[in-house]
């Protein structure tokens, strides 16, 4: 190969980093602006009568209260239910069963939950809790979707918690005459707890971000009280956005802005709570 | 000599002499009812992800069926228009899914070229660092919530294209095809990542020592040997891309239409299904039915290509 | 006076042959050492004695192992309690992610012991018997990992004699420590012998010698030579155990 040859070969490869340097570049060129519109159009909005208004037909009065407290009733309800049932399904294939085609059924089954579009998970709520269960349009037929939806991600992210607490601690304890159920309530689980919350609570903050499943389910577009029970009809953060950004006047886009920014304050806290929680308690055995 | 030692060498010398089975090292087994009860409350939490995945299919056939009697699967499947909320009532899934593949499709042509440079861009060329600050970036890229694109998409992208081609309409299906395209965006990196870093430096070192450019590497070793794994974050991409709802919902408007021009408006089934959910609908109408044959067919159509996915990684699973 | 007895013990890990007609007895209040190159079965053996082989899939067991005179094999043995009779020590010093004070006490409350004060007694009564409690009588609450490795094996050794066990089984307990902590394990398992019945899985011939009163040395799953450790060390009977003895293999 001649000298020339190898300058040519040369400059493309420096050509094509930066062409991948600018295709990585992109993605992250797009997160700024979208940042930067949304704090631009929105962050004028935010006061404290946002918070405590309900929504409105006047954009300076409407405001996230419903929706606000709607999202935290569905996270204060769908995280126990998740946690029970993730978390038992996850101990269930991990330390309760041998390797079989039943444990690979579940397995691969729920791989394939996994890939299944929201938006189902809200059509199987609408017949199922709405309809069959005769919940209504409340909360807790919201709950029970969402719990449904966010089921998988525990799962998996749990049984990879509970697959890194090593053996040698559960041989400690089985020495000591703990039986299996002691061995996995007080040194299984609590070893794996802080990577277990951590898969929940990310989990969660996909949970609050859905607007679509709930949509299917009933939630309502225009909510003026907090409800009171998990009965009781309920409109969430991404429902509320959607609704201001669907409308034409401008000003509803502007408070739409300024409800995403409470809808990403809120996910960003409960990431920075995932990551202190993985940090705090990294692995020390 | 402590009190603990001096109980337990008094046990065992009595324990010597009277071979009572209670006292002794060895003692009787009790029914073990706790293991039995911890194990069936587990089983019982496994199966809710059996009986989701019956249900959702049960729930789908149910209604799909009934549907299936007011609507022949003929007309269903070759009709082109799709208009059931008003007269004449047409029930051409084809309107609709054309809405849907075609957003696919362009989502796919930003998010796969991207995605798969940024992929070897954060394998082949950054170092630890560069990765250590762009891979939690596209992480939150990737946890930004639908709606939140969709607002995006519709505020600032459609404006943005419609300086550009001023006689676009305010919804149509380019703006909604790019943004949903960012939005895979990460998987694709990311999943494709895992696969080109999961392949040996040693296959990568062969080709350097023989003077090979990165690349060169790039191209002829790394990407071939991670094929599979990055045709599989393509494939779940895709699927991903169907399936999404919001930004669709808000940015490419309710006009179900059997097009594949991306300047105008369209309808996908994701969108279908919240227009629907939206209005005051009547349970057990023809409208609700919709709800559940479209909610089918999205349902099939993302479940076969996940399938594919699936089958593709175990096709051409590397062996190094 | 024997307190176990091997009777034809065969062991397989599915297909293989692990561990070939063990037979022998082991005394009460005495230090057994079981010494062969790795591999050989030791582990295996031990692991057999309270039973934490059933952990393992695929393991099958012949034979009978009497402990007390009541064969641990048989079918409605309550192996939570024969584990508690029985104490293990590992190789690894593996504490529970927890205060040292749970880590001792760990035992006793899986066994229904609630009471503080009873607790109190018996975490101090362990710590003391395993020589411990004057270095952590003070920081009881902080974590087990801020112990130094021979802190956290001694503090492994104390779990295990807090549920009472009236055997104890130790699997190379210090081979994972600095000559220094393995001193002072050894004069601890010294002063154990007076109490407790001891055996010990070790890879160190000097140590087996130093400590033990048995030594019983496995080659490829059998027992070659079990005999009190002064005949095992100067005047072996079979050949293999000269050569092993003498560090000609292993």
């Amino acid at each position: 190969m001649g000298q020339g040859n190898w300058r040519i070969r040369k400059i493309t490869d420096r050509f094509a980093k930066i062409a991948f340097l600018c295709a990585t570049l992109f993605g992250i060129a797009f997160l700024g602006v979208l940042l930067y519109r949304i704090v631009a159009d929105g962050a004028g909005w935010l006061n404290w009568d946002f918070f405590t208004n309900f929504s409105s037909r006047f954009p300076a009065k409407a405001g996230v209260a419903a929706a606000l407290v709607g999202s935290i009733w569905i996270v204060l309800l769908t995280g126990p239910i998740a946690f029970f049932l993730g978390v038992g399904t996850a101990l269930y294939l991990e330390e309760y069963t041998k390797k079989s085609w039943f444990t690979r059924l579940i397995q691969v089954n729920i791989h394939n939950l996994a890939g299944v579009p929201s938006i189902v998970y809200g059509i199987l709520g609408l017949a199922v809790f709405v309809q069959g269960l005769m919940l209504g349009q409340a909360v807790l037929a919201g709950v029970f979707t969402m719990s449904l939806l966010v089921l998988p991600i525990i799962v998996v992210s749990s049984q990879e918690a509970i697959r890194s607490v090593p053996q040698h601690m559960r041989n400690a304890s089985y020495a000591l005459g703990a039986s299996k159920w002691q061995t996995i309530s007080r040194v299984v689980i609590p070893t794996a707890l802080p990577n277990i919350l951590t898969g929940v609570i990310l989990a969660l903050s996909r949970a609050i971000g859905e607007t679509a499943p709930l949509v299917v389910v009933g939630a309502l577009t225009f909510v003026a009280f907090v409800p009171a029970s998990p009965m009781d009809p309920f409109t969430v953060l991404p429902i509320q956005i959607f609704n201001w950004t669907s409308r034409p006047q401008d000003d509803f886009r502007a408070i739409a802005a300024a409800g995403i920014i409470v809808l990403l304050v809120v996910l960003l806290t409960m990431n920075l709570l995932a990551v202190y929680l993985r940090n705090k308690y990294q692995k020390r055995y | 000599m402590n009190e603990a030692v001096l109980k337990n060498a008094r046990n065992r010398s009595t324990q010597n002499q009277s071979q009572k089975k209670t006292s002794g090292i060895v003692q009787k087994k009790r029914m073990n009812r706790e293991d039995f009860v911890v194990k069936s409350i587990l089983f019982l939490c496994a199966m809710v992800s059996i009986l989701t995945t019956i249900g959702i299919v049960a729930v789908l056939l149910v209604e799909t069926l009934s549907f299936f009697k007011d609507v022949s699967l003929l007309a269903f499947l070759t009709d082109t228009k799709w208009t059931p909320l008003f007269k004449p009532e047409h029930f051409g899934i084809l309107a609709l899914l054309s809405g849907s593949v075609l957003i696919t499709l362009g989502a796919s042509l930003v998010a796969l070229p991207l995605g798969l440079m940024t992929a070897i861009y954060l394998s082949e060329y950054a170092d630890d660092r560069v990765r250590r600050v762009i891979k939690p970036i596209l992480e939150v890229l990737a946890g930004i919530p639908t709606i939140v694109y969709g607002y995006f998409a519709l505020t600032f992208v459609t404006p943005l294209l419609r300086v550009i081609s001023p006689d676009m309409g305010v919804f149509n299906a380019l703006s909604a095809s790019i943004v949903v395209g960012i939005m895979i965006l990460p998987m694709v990196a990311s999943l494709s990542e895992d696969a080109m870093v999961s392949v040996p430096k040693s296959l990568r070192n062969g080709a350097y020592s023989l003077g090979a450019t990165r690349l060169e590497v790039a191209r002829k070793v790394v990407v071939p040997a991670a094929f599979s794994g990055i045709i599989s974050s393509f494939v779940l991409a895709i699927s991903r891309a169907i399936g999404e709802t919001m930004i669709v919902t808000i940015a490419a408007g309710a006009t179900p239409k059997l097009t594949l021009n991306p300047l105008e408006s369209v309808q996908t089934m994701t969108a279908y299904i919240v227009q629907v959910s939206l209005g005051d609908i009547q349970h057990g109408s023809i409208e609700y039915k919709t709800i559940f044959a479209v909610g089918m067919t999205l349902f099939i159509l993302t479940f076969l290509i996940n399938l594919i996915a699936q089958w593709l990684k175990r096709r051409f699973k590397e062996e190094y | 006076m024997s307190i176990i007895q091997m009777k034809n013990v065969d062991l397989y890990y599915d297909k293989h042959h692990a561990l070939k007609n063990i037979t022998g007895e082991i005394n009460e209040r005495s230090i057994t050492a079981l010494i062969g190159p790795s591999g050989c079965g030791k582990s295996t053996f031990l692991r057999t004695l309270n039973r934490m082989n059933d952990m393992i899939q695929g393991v099958h067991i012949e034979g009978e192992i009497l402990v007390a005179e009541q064969n641990i094999y048989h079918a409605d043995v309550n192996v939570e309690n024969l584990r508690k009779n029985i104490g293990m020590v590992f190789q690894q010093p593996n504490p529970f992610p927890k205060s040292i004070y749970d880590n001792v006490a760990f035992g006793r409350r899986i066994h229904g012991m609630r009471d503080r004060k009873e607790l109190d007694e018996v975490v101090e009564q362990s710590l003391k018997a395993a020589a411990l409690w004057e270095e952590v009588k003070d920081i009881l609450k902080k974590p087990a990992y801020g112990l130094s490795g021979g802190q956290q094996q001694r503090l492994c050794i104390a779990r295990a004699l807090a549920v009472n066990p009236q055997i104890l089984l130790m699997d190379e307990p210090t081979s994972a420590l600095d000559p220094i902590s393995t001193a002072k394990i050894e004069e601890l398992i010294g002063e154990l012998r007076k109490q407790y019945t001891i055996v010990i899985v070790t890879h160190n011939m000097q140590q087996a010698a130093r400590i033990s009163d048995d030594t019983a040395f496995f080659l490829q799953g059998e027992i070659i030579e079990f005999d009190t450790t002064e005949k095992i060390f100067h005047t072996p009977s079979d050949q293999r155990t000269e050569d092993y003895i003498a560090g000609r293999f292993g």
